[in-house]
């Protein structure tokens, strides 16, 4: 284990010595004694191409300045990283760099984001010798269905390349043309149509590849940005959720080593919030009156489906969790079911595609939550079955059906099935053919708008927080993320005036009419739930909001079974 | 400090200012002389004031004589600058060789101050002030101004480009 010594201050002279692994990189090195050494080609999760020149260090005892990511670190290296002939070549680099970089930051959608900009005011020259005219190079290129390339912007630093070799296995870009002509491209037949083609945007440390989805939509720092979890499939991976006026309009990995690493797919990033910023969401409880789902108050609807439930005994109820729910909702749902309504009925729909899954990321289970669910309880020990109930509502045993956060008249089957219930009660955060045939429709909260955890396939407990506010919930610092605009906007600013809309949590729903039909069961928050539920489960015990931070934890379960293996 | 011979502070009066008359004449000489001088105000509504290039009025957008194309390409930065938090500007993809344009601009004329913060930030000299200030609404929604109040061409923008062109 070599030591090596990372002077960041070149005044004082004294630096930090961190031990390290054998052939670990100075570059990594110097981030584990805190030090950001600048870089654009190096990136951690993509193989060393040296290229960008970004990284120079002057090392004690070489005789030229060496690249920080190439350079594997020996007994008793002293590096400095600001001394005055790496402040020289690094400005040197960016002067090189910019020769033919257009500097269109005001209308480059990376402004903001970008290293080039950022390493420019920190390290740049600030002046060019560089008088000549711009290279002309292709722009606005479509490079597959979802990303545009500019190549005026690019540095050609290589890493969507590597990334597209390395991590897809798909090796589709290449760089053609040669001197200052050179530019990327895609071989020829091929396209970026990968299922992971996207994250070369995020790798992309200028606004060369853009998306072409969010392209000049906003600007980053009109945008608050909030850890949540992507809930597209069992993977859970950790995404950032940014907003503006209450709209979600990207989503963008978290690195989390245990889960996604840097990397997320193309569907989760484009699809998997949908439906939080769907025209189908429901803005309000419904009850049927006269056959016809028609507006009420949230306390009437309460009452009325408490009311409704009450005539039934045990056994002719069923309750129906949902592995898209929070660990939380499908927990106050199995204490509802088990303690309130005393039924043993209760389970929830698997949404299993098989095939659509890859060694990568993407999992045939396209729901977030399944293990969740499973842990909480949310499964038939004596009860009936999914499979079940179906058939115990078809002979007329069981006549009321409680459905949280799903869709389950899939078939035409189902839905004449459905509709021979005497009450069905849904929640549900947009209009589907479930809520249309339901007696009682409560809107909920979907994965953006509430604090929740979900366990992914490998028995990780993950926290998402919420990035979208309801019509409840004030957008206040604390829980929510800020952008500029929200800090220093008022309600008047038509700007901050985007849809709030009004929902609950499926937890806060089911908890109050748990306790109208003399329940105890009153919670003031996700957390309270969950820290009750780790009270009494033994696989969450221990954890808590605080624990699982942004990187989340794994279940007891899930670690011990880790060790065996 | 000086007293006025009440206890009072004030200049210290003489004699001949203490007799209070011939201070009278004097003061009316003064306005009499002011009679045959020439005038300084203006009968405003009927007698425009044409403000000289300095001069901060109303920010408005540049368009571009030819083409009848804004300069704007919606960076935001104007936005972003603004104090009081005026602007707002929503991008959209054009054909145009600047990619980028606004499709929405809107200032809210209640909350600008005229500080002319978005003129000089803007990189493509696109939003100016211009020598616009009678701004005049009865309704506080008439004073978000759209694309359409704001687009001025270039060529009646003239003297304030002139003048921002000793700062470049």
């Amino acid at each position: 284990m070599p030591k090596v010594t990372i002077v960041e201050d070149p005044v004082d002279g004294k630096g930090k010595t961190v031990e390290v692994e054998n052939g670990t990189t100075v570059i990594r090195a110097a981030a584990q004694a805190g030090v950001e050494i600048p870089h654009f080609c190096w990136h951690p999760g993509l193989s060393v191409a040296g290229n960008c020149r970004m990284c120079l260090v002057e090392i004690e005892k070489m005789p030229k300045l060496a690249i920080a990511c190439a350079t594997q670190v020996s007994e008793g290296m002293v590096v400095h990283v600001n001394s005055d002939k790496a402040v020289e070549a690094r400005k040197a680099i960016l002067e090189f760099i910019l020769i033919n970089h257009p500097l269109d930051c005001p209308i480059c959608d990376e402004a903001g984001e970008c290293n080039l900009q950022d390493y420019t005011y920190s390290h740049g020259p600030g002046h060019s010798a560089f008088e000549e005219a711009k290279n002309k190079k292709p722009k606005r290129v479509p490079l597959g269905p979802n990303v545009v390339y500019d190549a005026e912007r690019c540095i050609l630093c290589s890493r969507c390349i590597r990334f597209m070799d390395e991590i897809a296995k798909e090796p589709t870009l290449t760089f053609v043309e040669r001197g200052d002509r050179v530019f990327i491209d895609t071989f020829p037949g091929k396209d970026l149509t990968n299922p992971y083609s996207m994250n070369v945007i995020d790798l992309c440390p200028v606004g060369a590849l853009t998306n072409r989805e969010y392209r000049f939509k906003a600007r980053v720092w009109e945008t608050s940005s909030t850890e949540g979890i992507c809930p597209g499939c069992a993977r859970g991976c950790d995404v950032n959720i940014w907003v503006r006026n209450n709209e979600i309009l990207r989503l963008t990995p978290r690195h989390n080593p245990e889960v996604n690493n840097y990397w997320i797919c193309d569907n989760g990033r484009l699809n998997s919030f949908r439906h939080v910023n769907s025209g189908e969401r429901l803005n309000s409880p419904m009850i049927r009156k006269d056959g016809v789902l028609q507006e009420a108050g949230w306390d009437e609807a309460l009452a009325h489906a408490a009311d409704a439930l009450k005539p039934f005994s045990k056994d002719e109820i069923a309750v129906l969790g949902s592995a898209f729910a929070s660990v939380e909702d499908n927990y106050v749902l199995r204490k509802f079911a088990r303690q309130v309504l005393g039924t043993q009925n209760i389970d929830f729909f698997r949404h299993e595609i098989e095939g659509d899954q890859d060694a990568l990321l993407i999992r045939a289970d396209k729901s977030p939550n399944a293990y969740g669910a499973l842990e909480v309880g949310v499964a038939p020990s004596k009860g009936a079955d999914v499979n079940r109930i179906f058939e115990l509502i078809a002979s007329g045993k069981i006549k009321a059906l409680y459905v949280m956060d799903d869709d389950i008249a899939a078939t035409k089957e189902r839905e004449e099935l459905l509709a021979k219930l005497d009450v069905l009660i849904v929640n549900h955060w947009v209009s589907t053919k479930t809520t249309q045939l339901a007696d009682v429709v409560f809107p909920s909260a979907t994965f953006a708008e509430k604090f929740g955890t979900y366990v992914n396939f490998l028995g990780r407990v993950q926290l998402s927080r919420p990035a979208v506010s309801t019509l409840e919930q004030e957008r206040v610092p604390g829980r929510f993320n800020m952008s500029r605009l929200d800090k220093f906007g008022s309600a008047f600013d038509k700007w901050n005036k985007g849809p709030r809309r009004n929902v609950r949590s499926s937890w806060e729903i089911i908890s109050a009419i748990g306790s109208l039909l003399g329940g105890k069961m009153r919670y003031q928050s996700a957390e309270k739930v969950f820290d009750e539920l780790a009270q009494s489960i033994p696989s969450f015990k221990g954890l808590s909001y605080a624990r699982l931070g942004d990187r989340g934890a794994p279940l007891k379960k899930a670690k011990e079974e880790a060790l065996v293996k | 400090m000086m007293t006025n011979g009440n206890g009072k502070t004030g200049p210290k009066l003489t004699l001949w200012e203490k007799l209070y008359f011939p201070e009278i004449i004097h003061g009316m000489s003064i306005t009499i002389r002011a009679f045959f001088r020439p005038k300084f105000t203006r009968q405003y509504p009927e007698e425009r004031w044409t403000p000289p290039p300095v001069f901060r009025g109303r920010p408005v957008l540049v368009m571009e004589d030819e083409t009848k194309v804004e300069r704007c390409v919606a960076c935001g930065l104007c936005a972003r600058v603004c104090p009081s938090l005026a602007i707002e500007v929503q991008a959209a993809e054009t054909e145009l060789d600047k990619e980028r344009y606004p499709e929405r601009f809107e200032i809210n004329m209640l909350r600008c101050i005229f500080c002319g913060f978005c003129e000089e930030v803007c990189p493509e000299e696109a939003i100016i002030m211009s020598k616009d200030f009678e701004i005049t609404f009865t309704d506080p929604r008439d004073a978000i101004f759209g694309k359409e109040k704001l687009l001025i061409p270039a060529s009646h923008l003239k003297d304030r480009l002139e003048f921002l062109k000793q700062y470049r």
